[in-house]
């Protein structure tokens, strides 16, 4: 269950764990030295005009040192966190951040992650899709196979229907990261699903499909028939790469525009029924409980929710003057239409710039100009879909969904801007 | 005839002959029996997929308390993992307790869930006996059922929760954001 796995991602060239030591110590060396001489220039040297930098004086890193490709050493703070409230080591999740991310698309390794038992190791060669129940073949997919099927890609948003959850009774989140990081924009490449479902023969009483993943939690979501066969994909990749393991590899489902648990990662079954399977998952958690003590059941489309991420909480802004105020949108209705950007609690609004491409169902960054006057504001976005639908405040969905709700909370957030300059997370 | 004409003859008839949605890759085998067996692990609330087995309370709390209780507490209260018992008449409250007795709509899924990802350490390791055992355990301890209660394929789809009508659909758009650009509040 604890099995380390990053020791199997050391390289090692298979020549003995004498050898093996060696190139650890030489690729620490190397990289010592390189953080050494940076951290030398920031603190020590002065490597601004008119000095020549330290670094153009000597040759850089081999090409060779980090075959696939990693971050500046300087960027190590850019990093997924948790909320630090997760019982179990593998059963939480990973908030991505979002203040350090530019433009639509999450890189690979800042993706936000939520599993329920831990990260499975799976090999490709021995992962099996399984497809049966009221189908007229049974069928058997290897990953071979099913990356022989006609193939798609797409730029979609996930979110975990959770994101936000904290943020309803009181501003929790100290950082944008931890407030709202459980979304993520890539592009995903797949099989679509009703490609495979047609090879099986779908009965006519087949209205649901049992998503099942190959982890420790057994993952198992119903997804109605109509979704499956819309636009619902079987992904093996994401931006341009397999998928990562924290991420399903080697396959997952993927259905644009809803949350993103049902969106179940390591698929190995797909089980079609009559009638929904009432797994714990659709049942106990990720149903929303409303004042009169019902709850909404398959609430699984993400309504439309934008955030600022700069200036956002945990910023601190230092001058006066011109500060671009930028964010992110997106809607599980399509495409995002308008955002508009207040800087005094919702007061007066104006309308943001939005940076093509504006896809369908997928992050759009938007921005806006603006001139800090050194005194108190409160910052808040509100998006607008093509379907019309507005971005609610947190009043209006409390007055509809009362307290007890924590899932789909897509409330217009406020970054409250001090007179020191600080941002704080605030409820206006 | 030309042969043309009977070739093509010929391939209307197999067109005709196959059946509407017929394959079109042809990749993948048929899965088997067998191979379908051991990985059909789901179980709905009308009882399908329960296995042959049975159990009982007393049985139960010595599954419960060798497999279950270091993570949901001595008699189901939590902690660190979910609480299991207790909670009923709480869900209109502010502050809702949310359990098997209190929220689960279906008895079937405690045997679904226990079986596929619990105990958290060693799931799908627990006898089809030892999971009926632990749900009559834990459908006793939310009162549900007597402590002579036995589960089994044929009683525990007979077993109404208490929460069993307290699901509704979604009804989003719930809100209408009016999106006004000045003197807004």
């Amino acid at each position: 269950m604890s099995k380390d796995i990053r020791e199997a991602d050391v390289p090692d060239a298979g020549v003995g764990a004498g050898s093996r030591r060696r190139f650890l110590a030489r690729g620490a060396a190397l990289a010592g030295g390189a953080i050494g001489a940076g951290a030398a220039g920031a603190q020590t040297a002065d490597n601004t005009p008119p000095n020549v930098p330290a670094w153009m004086k000597q040759e850089g890193q081999p090409l060779s040192k980090d075959p696939y490709g990693l971050p500046s050493p300087f960027e190590k703070h850019v990093i997924r966190q948790g909320r630090g409230d997760q019982v179990m080591p593998g059963a939480g999740s990973l908030q991505s951040p979002l203040q350090h991310l530019r433009g639509m698309i999450t890189p690979n390794g800042l993706v936000f992650e939520r599993s329920h038992a831990g990260v499975p190791d799976i090999d490709p060669a021995q992962h099996r899709l399984m497809v049966h129940g009221l189908v007229k073949r049974p069928m058997i997919y290897t990953m071979d196979d099913l990356v022989r099927f006609p193939s798609v890609s797409r730029i979609h948003f996930l979110e975990c229907s959770g994101n936000g959850s904290r943020e309803l009774r009181s501003p929790f989140g100290k950082s944008v990261q931890i407030s709202h990081g459980l979304v993520s924009c890539c592009e995903w490449t797949g099989v679509l699903l009703s490609t495979v479902l047609e090879e099986a023969g779908v009965d006519p009483r087949g209205k649901w499909v049992l998503a099942e993943g190959a982890d420790a939690a057994g993952m198992s979501r119903s997804v109605p028939m109509e979704k499956c066969l819309e636009d619902a994909m079987l992904v093996y990749a994401q931006n341009g790469e397999r998928l990562r393991p924290q991420q399903g590899y080697p396959l997952r489902l993927f259905l644009p525009g809803w949350e993103g648990n049902i969106s179940v990662k390591w698929l190995r079954r797909l089980k079609v029924a009559a009638e929904p399977f009432m797994t714990r998952e659709e049942t106990s958690k990720y149903t929303d409980p409303m004042p009169d003590g019902t709850a909404r059941q398959f609430t699984l489309l993400m309504d439309a929710k934008s955030v600022i991420t700069y200036p956002a909480a945990d910023h601190r802004l230092r001058q006066k003057g011109f500060h671009e105020i930028s964010g992110i949108a997106w809607s599980g209705r399509g495409r995002i239409k308008r955002v508009d950007v207040s800087v005094d609690a919702g007061r007066t609004w104006r309308q943001a710039a939005l940076q093509e491409p504006v896809l369908d169902r997928a992050v759009v960054r938007f921005r806006l100009p603006w001139q800090w006057d050194g005194g108190e504001a409160v910052l808040q976005s509100r998006a607008m879909d093509e379907s019309g639908y507005v971005q609610p405040t947190r009043a209006q969905l409390i007055a509809e969904r009362g307290m007890n709700f924590g899932y789909h909370n897509n409330m217009i957030q406020s970054w409250k801007v001090g007179s020191g300059g600080e941002v704080t997370n605030v409820h206006a | 005839m030309s042969m043309l004409e009977l070739r093509t003859g010929v391939a209307l008839v197999l067109l005709l002959a196959l059946p509407a949605a017929a394959q079109t890759y042809g990749f993948g085998r048929p899965a088997t029996e067998r191979e379908i067996a051991g990985w059909n692990i789901d179980v709905s609330p009308d009882g399908a997929g329960l296995p042959n087995g049975s159990g009982n309370v007393a049985q139960g709390k010595q599954v419960y308390d060798k497999s279950c209780a270091t993570c949901h507490g001595a008699k189901g209260e939590g902690k660190p993992a979910d609480r299991l018992v207790g909670g009923q008449g709480t869900l209109k409250s502010d502050r809702a307790v949310r359990t098997i007795g209190s929220y689960w709509p279906f008895a079937t899924t405690i045997y679904d869930y226990v079986y596929r990802a619990m105990p958290y350490n060693a799931p799908q390791t627990l006898t089809p006996d030892e999971v009926y055992a632990v749900t009559a355990y834990l459908l006793h301890l939310n009162g549900i059922v007597g402590a002579d209660a036995v589960m089994n394929a044929q009683t525990l789809p007979k077993i109404r929760m208490p929460n069993r009508d307290g699901f509704v659909p979604d009804a989003r758009p719930d809100t209408a954001n009016v999106p006004c650009r000045v003197d807004c509040r």
